[in-house]
């Protein structure tokens, strides 16, 4: 049993039946997991491709390094970090909140190369006819600049939602219940690994197939509103 | 009767090792029309970019309607470098039509002539649509307006180019080789709006071509650039048909022939 649902080891079909409310608990962490995960690296990478555009190189250079380094380090390594060395210091967060920052910081390194390609895109012929028409620097910004780069980033975007996604089993080293971490405690109490590692993987396929086929939607409706896919 | 709008007092332009404009000093006056002409890399469009604020300068003082375009008067009278906000209010007087058109291309005809209108000079949604549609007219593209620029024709888009700087009623407007990026066939529209435009307007206009003859044709002066300084300037039937510099008449005889 586990969290109040009983399973019933009859038939693998049965089993199956029987542990699919199990799973759906540990997948919903996934995907909570996912979109704050996500959030982070979507608002952290914007943070750090700002810095890296910055024209001082005392800004710029520490952002460099700092992406950098957060890229050529692994996961792994960067949330036991946070979880077994940040309470060193007092800063205790629970294991779901440590889990989704390491992937959310990770990933922040990626989405800033996004944004960062993405607004370069944007010519500079359009920052000066903006420029021309006396256009304000922060209404160039948000009505030339992103709107044409936003078709760039979008698609980009959506393949690493879908790699958060897919890294989130790593959170089950430091006790987060997410889907493959409940699937493995099934298969410990019932020595049957078979069923409930197959149905991780199913629910997972599913899981990316409609994220991808939702990011390719977008893709599509963008340009209809008037944003052109070059 | 001179009553220069823009004044070049012995501006310097360098990029990096190169200089571009040489202690150029020039004049347009009010409602003139000046022809700029000259071999590539003469520093022509550079004049333009410069009177735009797209480009700086490294030496001299350039004046709009008597005022210091890339400085402002400190507390103690001196000029200094320019703010933004000095910026801003002079680069209200001009207008750039550019090579590339560069066109808003999410943005709807209609939208790329109303946007500034209504964001930097505070025109209502219909003040701004009504005077796009007069200006769409103007330049004959009254029935394309919801179109995106992507779908127009390279003569089409830059009329469009020339209705959005129209739209910000500006005392002088810049083209900038404004029919060097057409196909042959599309040049002569583009020609007749700004035709229109010069005969029609007290508009000062300084137009940086390769087209001679329609230099010709609408220019009260024209003016020959060459190695960043003007070596030659003049009514146009003087400088096209008996140019003084020998520099000039090489220049001619190799555009023209």
């Amino acid at each position: 049993m586990l969290f109040g649902y009983q399973w019933d080891l009859s038939s693998p079909l049965a089993f199956a039946v029987s542990i699919l409310p199990i799973l759906l608990t540990g997948m919903v962490v996934t995907i909570q997991a996912t979109v704050l995960g996500f959030l982070v690296a979507l608002v952290l990478g914007l943070v750090w491709a700002v810095l890296k555009a910055a024209p001082s190189r005392f800004i710029s250079w520490p952002a460099k390094v700092v992406t950098e380094f957060i890229r050529d380090t692994p996961l792994l390594v960067q949330l036991f970090f946070l979880y077994y060395v940040l309470p060193e210091y007092g800063i205790v967060l629970p294991a779901f909140m440590t889990g989704a920052l390491a992937l959310g910081i990770q990933y922040s390194a990626y989405t800033s190369e996004v944004y960062r390609a993405g607004l370069e895109a944007v010519g500079t012929d359009q920052r000066e006819a903006a420029r021309a028409l006396n256009l304000s620097s922060a209404r160039t910004f948000t009505h030339i600049v992103v709107p044409q780069a936003a078709p760039r980033i979008v698609p980009a975007m959506g393949n690493y939602l879908v790699s958060i996604m897919k890294d989130v089993p790593v959170l089950s080293v430091v006790t987060v219940l997410e889907m493959l971490n409940v699937a493995k405690i099934v298969g410990d109490r019932t020595f049957d690994y078979l069923v409930p590692l197959s149905m991780v993987g199913a629910l997972y396929l599913i899981m990316t197939l409609v994220a991808s086929t939702g990011v390719r939607l977008l893709d599509t409706w963008l340009p209809k509103q008037g944003i052109p896919l070059k | 009767m001179t009553d220069p709008i823009i004044k070049f007092d012995n501006v310097v332009k360098r990029f990096g090792e190169l200089t571009v404009l040489d202690k150029l000093n020039f004049e347009v006056n009010r409602g003139e029309k000046v022809s700029i002409i000259g071999p590539s890399g003469s520093g022509k469009s550079t004049v333009l970019r410069i009177l735009m604020t797209l480009e700086s300068i490294n030496g001299g003082v350039v004046t709009v309607a008597g005022e210091p375009l890339w400085h402002e008067r400190g507390p103690d009278g001196s000029l200094v470098p320019a703010s933004e906000a000095h910026l801003r209010k002079m680069r209200a007087q001009l207008g750039m039509v550019f090579q590339q058109f560069n066109l808003f291309p999410h943005m709807t005809v209609l939208r790329n002539i109303t946007e500034a209108p209504t964001k930097v000079l505070g025109l209502s949604k219909k003040d701004a649509k009504d005077r796009a549609e007069e200006l769409l007219e103007l330049v004959g593209l009254a029935d394309q307006a919801q179109k995106y620029p992507h779908q127009l024709s390279g003569g089409q888009q830059q009329r469009v180019g020339i209705a959005r700087a129209l739209a910000m009623r500006p005392n002088v407007l810049l083209f900038d080789e404004p029919t060097s990026a057409l196909d042959p066939e599309l040049v002569g529209e583009v020609l007749n709006v700004i035709g229109k435009l010069a005969e029609e307007h007290d508009l000062t206009i300084l137009l940086v071509t390769h087209e001679m003859r329609f230099a010709r044709e609408i220019s009260d002066r024209v003016c020959f650039f060459d190695q960043g300084r003007i070596r030659e300037e003049g009514a146009p039937e003087d400088l096209f048909t008996d140019p003084n510099e020998e520099r000039t008449r090489e220049f001619l005889k190799a555009v023209l022939s």
